[in-house]
């Protein structure tokens, strides 16, 4: 099983809908967030493009903040669902530094915090807050190693990129584009 | 200047004594996630419908085991939001733990010879506005007592009002917003657009938006649609001075000239004719007035229009024909917000026009034909018929009016004058933040003063309770009941809101004050309820459901009961127009004495060193009513102002500097504003999201953050067709340094 997240620009309208779910589902305090949305403006007046994206954690095949975690309280679980364990956390920031997305943050509890792709939910069934509740439905979530879920036909059927690939860390959000 | 109503800070009072904590203060293990101990079904869930923004949009409040609200998600059967809240709705529970909201009745009074407010009981507060509504109906007649209501809330002292005696009721969503597109439609198809708009969205082949930013604007069914309408492959045309986020997901985006989209309709109409590609069957059997309209466009040719609009002809044309090829699964939207320029009603018809030659109006892909759920009225006795309504203070003016005009009433609050005498004494005003929801402040401020008596009822400590004699605190859309949501849309539905947990505070439901008001009119009979619930079920069983059964199910759907969603092929159709026909020439107009085909009127343009302000909405905010919410300004804390690099360069601005406004009647922002440096707007123009800039101190997350448009916008070009206020014809320039005189208007 391979849990992963395809969001698609096409259809994003930036409205971050996705942050505020997260952040009232998942008791995240209000000045902090655990995904986040990016505008990207490219070329000039009046030819121009924009790319609204939704980021959160890659749950990265290859995590760098798992492997530099000194308490092993960044830990991976099913589906590669990467996880930190707020009471053997102690808050150094290793992680955070390690993290060429900028995805955790010092919560002010004094751990360490980070999208957990909601896995509390996907074990009832459910679908990631931020996906369940995107008004333009342009989030999909589901299992990469099925080759019949839908967020493995999305990513045969349509031009897709990741974010930073060079950094080496495999992650696994996908844009559609 | 010693008025005799001061405006009142309202800071430190009706404030204090919040109980509960702010969003986020579950005590929670570390890192663990709200919902590890609470799975749905463990916790409890109550139907509501969002009071965020006129969506409404069905949904659940959850609680958990103390019972305290934990989140609120989409109701999954709501043809409104299709189980997906937007994010001014999930953030709505922000308006419920707001430490800022009204918890307390406040009374004006003098002290130590300074006006102030102080707590006062429900009973002193309402005995207080029962006497000057009795007053005012021995003095004036009840008709002088004014409504301005936005909202559930006003649903309930709309009633009260209309026992009363008086139907002088108004809501800015006329006249500040949609009321010109529903003239012009009315005018043109004999039915207005209303609300939610049966755009047919999801099934388009081609949608164009004209000022329209669906994605910005978060008016969820629409953005949903659209997005849907992407996925199938649809062509967006996205006509704006600015490159929205719709715009960005748009084939063509047209840049166009600020205050000229009605020569581009027009050109569109004359290509549309002159290349045949209209619906001949649709215009030749539903349609009167082609002939005319196709000489009355003949010179309005692309080239003609490309001189006004900056829109090249080549890509007028093509637009032209992309509609022609969609249609008739084509929309050109009517908007929402189009009160612009003044010639509104006239630029809406010339959108109803396209829609008619393009034959999408009753068709799959078009518009649809909406059917609404019909509910019984409670059998209230009958109303005092007024000897005046808000009709009477159109005073001639405005014939195609068909909702009542804000701005008319406030002209007739002001003192005689021009042997107009001053017909209205005394306001109430629910749910809407008038000095930013309407234009022309120094107006809205000089009416106010005129009056005998003004209540207003709010959550929060909104500006336009500073103005008040008695503030009534309202609870939040989760503490209460309201009337069943029955709005027009694909199928019939209903929808139920009510309480998840009790009022905060002394704060009370609208109902409750409106039954204790009319009780101490002498209006009981009006009032045969101990609770608005038992109103709500016996309206529920006249239609075969019970309250019982709406609190567990939330939303209710039936079938139609008119035939189709959609004209069938060739079907015989009476629209309710003075012809039976949709009128392109429109007779109505012309007997009023308007221009019965739409013309293009050129509308001042900005003086040297200044640039037109345009406004438009967030996805994450509701005019000013949001912008105090903890949830929802943690998103987005202030607006800044759009300006093109070339004229950041002229007045030497970076990116993120701050400068105040100043616009072409000498107002000055009273905040600065954050420059937002962007090759997304054109250089003629600037442009900020409605809504911030708020003045009141008591609104502690808003207050100072960003600047208002609405303080910029001081002049106004009213619509002579219906009334409306167009506020695109305010232009301004900017000031580094803070001014030094701060001209407050
Ligand atoms: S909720 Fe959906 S549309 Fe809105 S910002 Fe997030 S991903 Fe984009
Ligand atoms: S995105 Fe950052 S925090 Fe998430 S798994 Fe990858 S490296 Fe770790
Ligand atoms: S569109 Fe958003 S704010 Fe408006 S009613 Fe729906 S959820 Fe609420």
């Amino acid at each position: 099983m391979r849990y992963a997240m395809a969001i698609d620009t096409k259809k994003c309208v930036g409205c971050s809908d996705c942050v505020v779910a997260c952040q009232i589902e998942n008791n995240v305090p209000l000045g902090y967030c655990r995904d986040w949305v990016t505008e990207t403006v490219s070329g000039s007046y009046p030819n121009l493009d924009l790319e609204l994206r939704s980021e959160r954690c890659n749950h990265c095949d290859n995590a760098p903040c798992v492997r530099c975690c000194p308490t092993g309280a960044s830990h991976i679980v099913e589906g590669g669902v990467v996880l930190v364990d707020g009471f053997k956390c102690i808050g150094c920031g290793a992680c955070i530094e390690s993290c060429p997305y900028d995805a955790r943050y010092s919560h002010p509890d004094g751990y360490v915090d980070k999208c957990t792709f909601c896995i509390h939910r996907v074990r009832k069934g459910l679908q990631p807050a931020c996906v369940s509740v995107c008004p333009t439905k342009c989030m999909y979530f589901g299992d990469l190693d099925d080759p019949s879920s839908e967020i493995s036909e999305l990513l045969q059927n349509r031009k897709w990129k990741v974010l930073a690939p060079e950094a080496g860390t495999k992650p696994q959000v996908y844009y559609l584009i | 200047m010693a008025t005799r109503r001061d405006f009142i800070k309202i800071t430190g009072l009706g404030v204090a004594g919040l109980t509960v904590g702010g969003v986020g203060t579950y005590q929670l293990l570390k890192g663990a996630s709200l919902w590890d101990s609470a799975t749905i079904g463990d916790v409890e869930r109550v139907p509501t419908y969002c009071e965020v923004c006129f969506w409404k949009c069905a949904g659940w409040t959850y609680k958990d085991k103390e019972g305290k609200i934990m989140k609120v998600v989409g109701h999954e059967d709501d043809p409104h939001c299709d189980g997906r809240l937007c994010p001014r709705g999930t953030g709505g529970i922000g308006m419920y733990y707001d430490t800022d909201r009204l918890t307390t009745p406040l009374i004006r009074v003098m002290e130590n010879g300074k006006q102030t407010y102080r707590k006062a009981s429900w009973d002193e507060a309402l005995g207080l506005i029962a006497e000057n509504m009795k007053a005012m109906a021995e003095k004036y007649g009840p008709e002088s007592m004014a409504l301005f209501n936005h909202g559930s809330s006003g649903d309930h002292f709309e009633r009260l009002f209309r026992a009363y005696g008086s139907g002088t009721i108004a809501a800015p969503s006329y006249a500040q917003c949609r009321g010109p597109r529903e003239a012009g439609f009315k005018a043109t198809f004999g039915a207005t657009i209303g609300s939610p708009e049966p755009t047919d969205i999801r099934d388009t082949r081609c949608l164009v938006l004209i000022g329209s930013h669906i994605g910005e604007n978060m008016h969820n069914g629409q953005v949903q649609e659209m997005s849907d309408a992407i996925d199938r492959g649809a062509d967006i045309i996205t006509v704006d001075p600015r490159f929205s986020t719709a715009a960005s997901k748009s084939k063509y985006w047209l840049p166009i000239k600020p205050a000229t989209d009605l020569a581009l309709l027009l050109a569109w109409i004359h290509v549309i004719i002159e290349e045949g590609l209209y619906d001949k069957d649709y215009v030749e059997q539903y349609t009167t007035g082609f002939e005319r309209l196709k000489n009355h466009v003949r010179r309005m040719t692309p080239e003609w229009a490309y001189g006004i609009t900056t829109i090249d002809p080549e890509t007028i044309r093509q637009t032209a024909r992309l509609m022609g090829s969609a249609a008739p699964a084509v929309i050109v939207h009517p908007g929402r917000h189009v009160t612009w320029y003044g010639d509104d009603t006239q630029r809406s018809r010339a959108i109803a026009i396209l829609n008619a030659l393009l034959g999408s109006w009753g068709r799959r892909g078009g518009f649809f034909l909406k059917e609404k759920a019909s509910l019984p009225n409670y059998p209230y006795p009958a109303n005092p018929t007024p000897k005046w309504d808000w009709k009477a203070t159109l005073r001639g003016r405005y014939p195609l009016a068909d909702e009542a005009v804000t701005n008319a009433l406030v002209d007739a609050s002001l003192p005689g004058g021009e042997g107009q005498e001053q017909m209205i004494h005394g306001w109430i005003v629910t749910g809407t933040n008038l000095p930013q929801s309407m234009p022309e402040k120094p107006r809205l401020q000089k009416a106010i003063d005129s009056l005998d008596f003004i209540a207003v009822v709010d959550t929060m400590p909104m500006e336009i309770t500073g103005y008040a004699d008695v503030v009534l605190p309202e609870c939040t859309y989760f503490e209460r009941y309201d009337d069943l949501r029955a709005a027009p849309h694909r199928e019939p539905s209903i929808a139920l809101r009510m309480p998840a947990v009790e009022p905060l505070g002394e704060s009370k439901p609208a109902w409750w004050m409106c039954k204790q008001l009319g009780e101490r009119l002498g209006l009981s009979a009006f009032y045969p309820y101990e609770d608005y619930s038992e109103v709500l079920d016996w309206q529920l069983k006249q239609v075969g459901s019970s309250l019982e059964e709406m609190k567990h199910l939330g939303v209710k759907r039936w079938p139609r009961k008119s035939a189709d969603l959609y004209f069938k092929e060739g079907e015989a159709v009476t629209f309710n127009t003075p012809s039976g026909k949709i009128e392109l020439y429109a007779s109505e107009l012309e007997s009023a004495g308007f221009d019965p085909l739409p013309n293009y009127t050129a509308h001042p343009e900005p003086p040297e060193g200044f640039y037109r302000l345009i406004y438009g909405r967030a996805p994450m905010h509701t005019f000013s009513r949001t912008a105090n919410n903890p949830n929802l300004s943690d998103l987005m804390k202030e607006n800044d102002l759009w300006m093109n690099p070339k004229v950041a360069q002229i007045w030497g601005i970076e990116n993120g500097q701050k400068v105040w406004m100043r616009n072409q009647d000498g107002a000055y922002s009273s905040f600065p504003i954050k420059v937002r440096v962007t090759e997304r707007i054109r250089w003629d123009c600037v442009y900020m999201v409605h809504g911030f800039g708020q003045t009141r101190e008591a609104l502690t997350r808003a207050f100072g953050k960003g600047a208002s448009d609405s303080e910029m916008i001081t002049t106004v070009m009213i619509d002579p067709i219906m009334g409306g206020q167009g506020m695109r014809g305010n232009f301004v320039t900017f000031s580094i340094e803070e001014p030094k005189q701060v001209q407050s208007l």
